[in-house]
């Protein structure tokens, strides 16, 4: 003879199981209909978490022929190489908008920056970057120089400054800036300051 | 296996050096440009092709339209037909001595024509020597005239009028002058005798392009050059006994027995062609020689486009023409030029620096041209001025270092000259190579469009004002430039 408490209690359970069992299949159809909506929405560039700092951008005017100090409130991370990252992405921003002074591709983008001490930065384009750069010393150079002087101005303790493609040496941007070699930061900031 | 690939090698190195030997060229000295064009034959007739033949005296395109091939030359149209001697030139007929030949899209006209057609499409006076294939268009010839002086010792002066860059050998009893790329012709008389004994005759003669002046003596000569290369001055060499430890050689004299080497004692001004064996004279005569010596180097070429500039245009077309007309520009300011290219060849990097620094030119001016912004911009090496004296050895990278700040000097001349002739000027330090791997002061210039946009890039007349303002302001820091260590 099973006690009436036990046939209680196992009644319950019985309901609880089943009853779990149909959230859980609910929960998945779900998941599995949000799924290419939250696929869709993901952004090429993750937002950057930190605080709103105040940087100083260096953008590039093609009809003045030099760089012109922006100042922009940009969220940044701590880190040093995600906060480089994220600094030139806000200065391609600006690049990319339309009616900009020094326009690039709209699927230029910066794949990543590793910074190597002792004082070196590494800049990582990737090819629409440089594939989809217009040609011309001026132009090249421009795009170079606001590179290295926007991350020596916001990222501190940077002395050189190398530009790789698709994560490989590239003889030039297109077919002038020279970027088999190390930008020097005091020097691009002579050239830059002298303009 | 190798038994049967030795003979075919043998065979094909024999043919290739028998090709490039025979091959024909015809020479075209202008105002704005002294080039060279291939000559094919076909039929047992000499041809050229009619769009690279004017491509560098003005705008000029052309079509293919149905049976009819189409050229129109700044304002100037012409209808010519595959296999016809007959062609329409501004709608009046012109007869050709060969029928007109299409090849893959371009047309070609035979050699003897151009005596009679180029005069049509230019508007001015056309000069065809047919049998040495040298064309001059226009007032450039140089006729040589001759003086032979008894005082001191006698000696021959040959004034040019304009300067000139002859590759200059001698031999016991005779001097040579070769002359490639000046528009030299004959006096009217080809064989001039002279009353002395020690030079006793002149001769001109010329062919395939080439002019050459011999003159015959009875004992070694010596040619030396003054009046902004204008004037060879041919005398007896002095004998070892006479010649001083410190160089009694004049300054500028060049050709010694067995000797062979240019105006100036500079390489023969083309890529491709042998270097001229230095001179054996005293150091410091040799210096001298070398003094005046400008490597231009026209940017990109071959498989290298550089910028496309337009649908059909290319950098490297633009800067082939600038960088003639600069040749030209600085050739009349008394400057021997090294082109470094001079035809649509694929140049590296590192061979535009080697070439330019075993030169040993005073200046370097690496030509570019862009489709965007308006005027001109003169950039010199991105680099920091070398503080320190390195010794013999430079870094390849650094080598422009020790040179920068007179790189700066002729950049600002440069952009000075380009601001007075209207250009809008910018001036900046750029990564930018061969500048930093050239050991003598260098500058790069690169042509943006004019008032009428990117036709001006490559409109003779903006490009020549252009050339004209680099080649004055390289003048004008001349003796800075020939004062370098």
């Amino acid at each position: 003879m099973i006690p009436r408490s036990l046939f209680i209690t196992i009644a319950i359970m019985l309901v609880l199981v089943i009853a779990l069992g149909f959230y859980f299949r609910q929960m998945r159809r779900q998941a599995y209909e949000l799924e290419p909506a939250a696929t869709a929405a993901l952004p090429v560039t993750p937002p950057a978490l930190g605080p709103t700092e105040n940087v100083t951008l260096y953008v590039a005017d093609d009809a003045a022929g030099q760089l012109r100090p922006q100042a922009a409130k940009i969220p940044l991370p701590s880190g040093r190489q995600q906060r480089a990252e994220e600094l030139l992405r806000a200065l391609l921003r600006i690049c990319q908008q339309p009616g900009a002074g020094h326009p690039l591709s709209a699927a230029s983008d910066i794949r990543s920056i590793y910074l190597v001490d002792p004082g070196v930065a590494v800049i990582d384009l990737n090819a629409a970057f440089a594939d989809q750069h217009r040609s011309g010393i001026m132009v090249e150079q421009l795009t170079v120089n606001s590179l290295v002087e926007t991350l020596a101005a916001n990222v501190p303790g940077i002395s050189r400054v190398s530009i790789l493609v698709e994560g490989k040496p590239r003889e030039t941007l297109a077919g002038h800036a020279d970027l088999t070699q190390f930008f020097d930061v005091q020097t691009v900031g002579q050239v830059v300051s002298g303009q | 296996m190798n038994k049967l690939l030795a003979p075919l090698l043998v065979v094909l190195t024999l043919w290739s050096a028998g090709t490039s030997a025979d091959e024909k060229q015809l020479f075209v000295y202008a105002p704005v440009a002294t080039y060279a064009l291939p000559i094919q034959v076909r039929s047992g007739h000499e041809y050229v092709g009619l769009l690279e033949l004017l491509e560098p005296l003005g705008r000029v395109s052309s079509e293919a339209s149905g049976r009819r091939w189409r050229i129109r030359f700044n304002a100037i149209d012409a209808e010519f037909i595959p296999g016809k001697t007959r062609a329409q030139v501004q709608g009046r007929e012109a007869d050709l001595t060969a029928p007109f030949l299409v090849e893959n899209g371009r047309g070609f006209v035979s050699v003897a024509s151009l005596g009679t057609l180029l005069p049509r499409f230019l508007g001015s006076a056309v000069s065809f020597h047919e049998g040495a294939r040298r064309l001059f268009i226009g007032n450039v010839a140089i006729r040589p005239s001759f003086r032979l002086d008894a005082d001191p010792q006698p000696h021959l002066v040959v004034n040019f009028g304009s300067s000139v860059n002859p590759t200059i050998s001698t031999e016991p009893g005779r001097l040579r002058m070769v002359f490639k790329h000046d528009p030299v012709v004959g006096p009217e008389n080809p064989s001039i005798s002279f009353d002395s004994k020690i030079i006793t005759e002149a001769n001109f003669s010329e062919a395939n392009g080439v002019a050459e002046l011999d003159i015959a003596g009875s004992i070694p000569l010596i040619a030396s050059f003054s009046n902004n290369a204008r004037t060879i001055t041919v005398s007896a060499a002095p004998t070892v006994a006479n010649v001083s430890p410190g160089g009694a050689t004049p300054p500028g004299t060049t050709g010694a027995p067995g000797t062979a080497t240019t105006a100036a004692g500079n390489p023969v001004a083309q890529m491709g062609a042998t270097p001229a064996p230095a001179a054996p004279t005293p150091p410091n005569a040799q210096q001298n020689v070398n003094r005046l010596l400008a490597v231009v180097d026209p940017a990109h070429g071959g498989d290298e486009r550089g910028a496309a500039l337009a649908d059909a245009l290319s950098e490297k077309d633009v800067t082939l023409g600038f960088g003639r007309l600069l040749r030209h520009e600085l050739e009349i300011r008394g400057f021997s030029v090294l082109l470094l290219r001079d035809g649509d060849n694929t140049l590296a990097l590192d061979q535009r620096a080697e070439t330019a620094n075993a030169a040993h030119a005073i200046v370097y001016v690496s030509l570019h041209a862009v489709s965007q912004g308006n005027g001109a911009g003169v950039y010199t090496a991105l680099m920091p001025v070398a503080g320190q004296n390195n010794g013999t050895f430079r870094a390849w990278n650094s080598a422009q270092a020790s040179s920068l700040s007179v790189s700066r000097m002729v950049e600002s001349a440069v952009a000075s000259e380009l601001g007075k002739k209207q250009f809008q000027v910018r001036e900046a330090a750029a990564s930018l190579r061969p500048l930093n791997n050239v050991t003598m002061p260098a500058v790069a210039v690169e042509l943006a469009p004019g008032p009428n946009g990117i036709a001006d890039l490559t409109s003779a007349s903006y490009q020549q004002k252009a050339a004209a303002a680099i080649a004055d302001g390289i003048n004008s820091v001349r003796d800075r430039l020939v004062a370098q260590p």
